[in-house]
């Protein structure tokens, strides 16, 4: 199967609102798969949405399992239909997307997530994530809302970081 | 043909500066690559790579009413474009301690030592003026792996300085 082309910024399609999946059929499953191929071909990418390759559903795939640095993770994870259902603390982090190639920046994010999901097969599944995962997720769920995490920058300075380690006292 | 140079702009701090300076160099035809302005202690100071068709002589009269106007002292190079080629960060490192010469030379050194590229620093001088204290950040690659910046940072804290190291995973989505 070919791998998908990816969308990238400034295409104005990349900000429209994704659709909920209704029907989850093998034509679903093997978008699924070339998606996660399109993924697997970009180095240390551990998440892309259907929006990235042009299909506005709401369909993510997020793997932390094989990051550069070990983290914890739930392994190689199909969200369909994800939403968060709760959230707590908030927590700068670098990021970058395929969607905006060779551009890093700090973004805020929340540290824990609930969130409940449907996967390739339609069964509803619910997590809990934190830290980086939590991160990659949310990363992610935005690309469904046509946000990038251009949308979401802060300082490129570290001040954020500093704020962090005070409150801990 | 377009040829990338390097402007180096000083002077002394006021409102309007990069509208400008930039403003001449749009209406000169001139392009903007990778651009960085700081106020250092209430200075002026942008390095903006910019391309263009003109001379370096060229670029400085463009340039010359404005800087004239602003005070400005121009230093115009011309350099190697290399956009889109970024090493990317892998570790945060935060120094602090009471001001004293040698900071930055004993810390760079050791870190540089144990295979740190630095890709971005920024120091100041904070405090009170009877008791200043300095910081110093580093954003860095660690092109030899990050425990031999561990071992060469407890070196440095033996020195007496507090420095904190964070790695950095940069989230690619």
């Amino acid at each position: 199967m070919p791998v998908l082309d990816i969308l990238t910024y400034p295409d104005e399609t990349l900000k429209q609102l994704s659709k909920p999946v209704t029907c989850f059929d093998d034509e679903l499953r093997q978008f699924i798969a070339d998606l996660d191929e399109t993924r697997l071909l970009a180095p240390g990418c551990v998440g892309i949405a259907a929006p990235q390759v042009g299909r506005f559903q709401r369909i993510v795939i997020v793997d932390l399992s094989k990051n550069r640095k070990p983290v914890e993770n739930h392994g190689h994870l199909i969200l369909v239909n994800p939403e968060i259902t709760q959230w707590d603390g908030m927590e700068a982090g670098r990021e970058g997307c395929l969607s905006v190639p060779d551009f890093t920046g700090n973004v805020i994010r929340a540290k824990t997530i609930s969130l409940k999901a449907f996967n390739a097969e339609g069964e509803e599944l619910s997590f809990a994530f934190s830290g980086f995962e939590a991160r990659a997720v949310q990363h992610e769920l935005d690309h469904l809302d046509g946000l990038l995490f251009l949308d979401r920058l802060v300082s490129r300075h570290n001040d954020l970081f500093k704020r962090k380690a005070q409150k801990k006292k | 043909m377009l040829k990338w140079y390097m402007l180096t702009l000083v002077g002394k701090d006021q409102s309007g500066i990069v509208a400008e300076v930039t403003a001449a160099l749009y209406q000169g035809g001139c392009n903007l690559g990778e651009t960085s302005m700081a106020r250092l202690g209430g200075n002026f100071t942008v390095m903006m790579m910019v391309s263009a068709e003109q001379n370096n002589t060229q670029l400085t009269e463009l340039l010359a009413p404005v800087v004239d106007s602003l005070g400005l002292h121009l230093h115009v190079d011309q350099i190697e474009g290399q956009l889109h080629q970024h090493l990317s960060t892998d570790v945060m490192i935060t120094v602090s301690g009471a001001d004293r010469s040698g900071i930055v030379a004993n810390v760079t050194k050791a870190l540089t030592e144990a295979g740190l590229t630095i890709l971005d620093l920024s120091s100041d001088v904070a405090g009170s003026e009877q008791k200043p204290i300095y910081i110093l950040q580093i954003d860095g690659h660690a092109s030899e792996g990050v425990e031999k910046l561990h071992a060469a940072l407890q070196i440095i804290k033996d020195d007496g300085v507090d420095v904190h190291m964070q790695e950095i995973d940069t989230l690619i989505g």
